[in-house]
């Protein structure tokens, strides 16, 4: 089914329906404001709570109530008068804040008074020797297909990396009846002394007692090896084995699949290329948009929501999706936002889900060996051009990711960056001796997903549209 | 590398993979499928003609690129399967016509 949205203009246009999203359009639908939801997925949850209106596993203590929270969401917005399509990928934003989104083939065409981007995370680049072997994914991958399509590894599985999502994973695998052989845990020895100053707040948190909980039963069941320092995969077209070194011992294991993870980091494609300012972030080790209180950045008109505004976590997601929407209707029609609930409130709720976030990206900053790669690991997997490649590009005289394009096309694949970006940034500025913030990032521009020129072919022009770009 | 855990009571969706019938089920994205059945679903590169498979299934590496009913370079992993779906594992760029 493909379904066009029904007007030409919203008060508000919220980008994907995550917990941020689905949170925003319904608090601006709930005030009277006319509200769009564009999302990407064939179902309301981004990553998340994906496939929570569908998934096949329906067993509650599976997935764990974290995420069933997803469905009181969904239901709240479907109650509302939001207006939601999904398959929708918006190519476009820019300062007017006018959205291309492509449907079923074809691309739609909307304002906005407002737009809040609520585009989430995607995993951190993990590139090591072999992460584009085919058998080698991300950890959340696999748990995507376990939530959507009940699917577990049933071959030798290896899961490397840290993070708290890691281990929910590992349990969620672990209660399908799945196979994990081994994991492999990268976090660095030094980060859990760095961690304690943070650790008041987190111990009294509920990540805590959770966390701990999924650690102990996913230790029963799984041999964990801690204090990885190194981890390469290999294999000939097809991962066969997974080599690491742990203390001073150097193992090499026999694997089917490895699941790869350290942390998740804003998704800035779209808010970049609509000119969203953005820093880089020294404790998150990433790019993170340059916002106020409300979530506004830097263009008028657009705010940010969810981990997109840099990582907070799914239950920080939803309040900064209604803090946003608030700020959008008082904003647009202020006598409505009385029926919300109050700003203060919102801020409350903010501070009591980000409490322990400190602790968490201090414990699992990854180490800089599985983050600034060397030799002839793949840097871009688009263009497939290893670190080796980029050194040498600096040696000759590129300064920093926009002219490294032009030596070797790094991030002008159709990923456009999000899997190389973080990398060439610390790469470059290692190389150079110079801060993340000083190199800079890839200037993003529309589209900022692939469209075929068909459907640009096939975009209605005016007769002053054709006019600017036609002679004579 | 996976299978489908015996809970799973979505019906079955029947696709084509290079003309072979592969079984799905009704919610599962093209790549899910493919990597949940027997098929080396292994693309390559249009760069070197490395293979690949899937490697984020949620829409940003584009390893997942895929051939469906003879459209080239699909993000198998955002595209759900239908009934009768032809999908072919797609080898080097994407091809003028397809």
């Amino acid at each position: 089914m493909t379904l066009a949205p029904k007007r030409e203009d919203y008060d508000v246009v919220v980008i994907g329906a995550g917990p941020a999203g689905l949170a925003a359009a319904a608090t601006a639908a709930e005030a009277g404001l006319s509200t769009l939801l564009l999302d990407e997925n064939m179902g309301p949850g981004g990553q998340v709570f994906r496939a929570i209106s569908s998934t096949p596993v329906t067993d509650r203590n599976q997935l764990g109530a974290d995420y069933w929270v997803g469905a009181d969401l969904v239901q709240v917005l479907r109650a509302s008068s939001a207006e939601v399509i999904h398959r929708a990928t918006v190519w476009s934003l820019d300062r007017n804040l006018e959205i291309a989104a492509s449907i079923g083939g074809a691309s739609a065409f909307v304002k906005a008074n407002r737009v809040i981007i609520a585009s989430g995370a995607l995993e951190r680049p993990f590139p090591i020797a072999g992460w584009t072997l085919p058998g080698v994914m991300t950890a959340g991958a696999a748990q995507t297909m376990l939530k959507s399509s009940a699917l577990v590894p049933n071959g030798r599985t290896v899961i490397a990396g840290q993070g708290p999502l890691l281990w929910l994973l590992a349990a969620q695998i672990l209660r399908l009846g799945g196979r994990i052989d081994r994991i492999l845990d990268t976090t660095e020895r030094g980060n859990y002394l760095a961690a304690l100053p943070h650790a008041f707040a987190f111990l009294t948190s509920p990540y805590f007692a959770k966390g701990l909980a999924m650690m102990r039963e996913v230790k029963a069941k799984v041999q964990v090896v801690s204090g990885v320092t190194e981890l390469s995969a290999s294999g000939d077209g097809q991962l066969a084995s997974v080599s690491y070194v742990a203390g001073r011992r150097r193992e090499t294991v026999p694997a089917d699949l490895l699941l790869l993870h350290q942390g998740v980091v804003p998704n800035v494609n779209l808010a970049m290329a609509a000119g969203v300012e953005h820093r880089w972030d020294d404790l998150q080790l990433c790019w993170s948009p340059v916002l106020d209180a409300n979530g506004n950045s830097s263009v008028a008109g657009i705010a940010i929501a969810g981990d997109g505004a840099g990582i907070g976590g799914a239950n920080a997601a939803v309040v900064r999706g209604r803090i946003a929407a608030r700020a959008a209707v008082e904003a647009l029609a202020p006598a409505s936002a009385a029926k919300l609930v109050p700003m203060a409130q919102l801020r409350t709720d903010l501070a009591k889900a980000e409490r322990g976030r400190v602790f968490l990206d201090t414990l699992f900053r990854p180490a800089r060996q599985f983050r600034i790669p060397s030799g002839d690991t793949v840097v871009c997997r688009c263009e497939e051009v290893t670190a080796k490649d980029i050194l040498d590009a600096v040696a000759i005289g590129a300064t920093g990711p926009n002219q490294l394009k032009a030596y070797r096309r790094t991030g002008m694949g159709p990923c456009q960056g999000r899997l190389c970006g973080l990398t060439v940034t610390e790469l470059m500025a290692q190389a150079r001796g110079k801060t993340p913030q000083e190199i800079g990032y890839y200037r993003l521009r529309a589209p900022v997903k692939p469209i075929t020129l068909a459907e640009l072919a096939a975009v209605p022009k005016t007769e002053a549209d054709v006019k600017a770009v036609v002679r004579g | 590398m996976f299978r489908r855990s015996e809970h799973d009571q979505r019906p079955p969706v029947q696709i084509f993979v290079d003309g072979v019938a592969v079984a799905a089920r009704q919610g599962d994205t093209v790549s899910a499928a493919l990597l949940a059945s027997d098929v080396d679903a292994r693309r390559s590169t249009a760069v070197s003609g490395a293979p690949r498979l899937p490697y984020c299934m949620m829409g940003v590496c584009f390893d997942c690129l895929v051939t469906i009913d003879g459209v080239g370079n699909r993000q198998g992993c955002l595209v759900p399967v239908a009934d009768g779906m032809q999908v072919e594992i797609q080898k080097g760029k994407r091809e003028i016509g397809k």
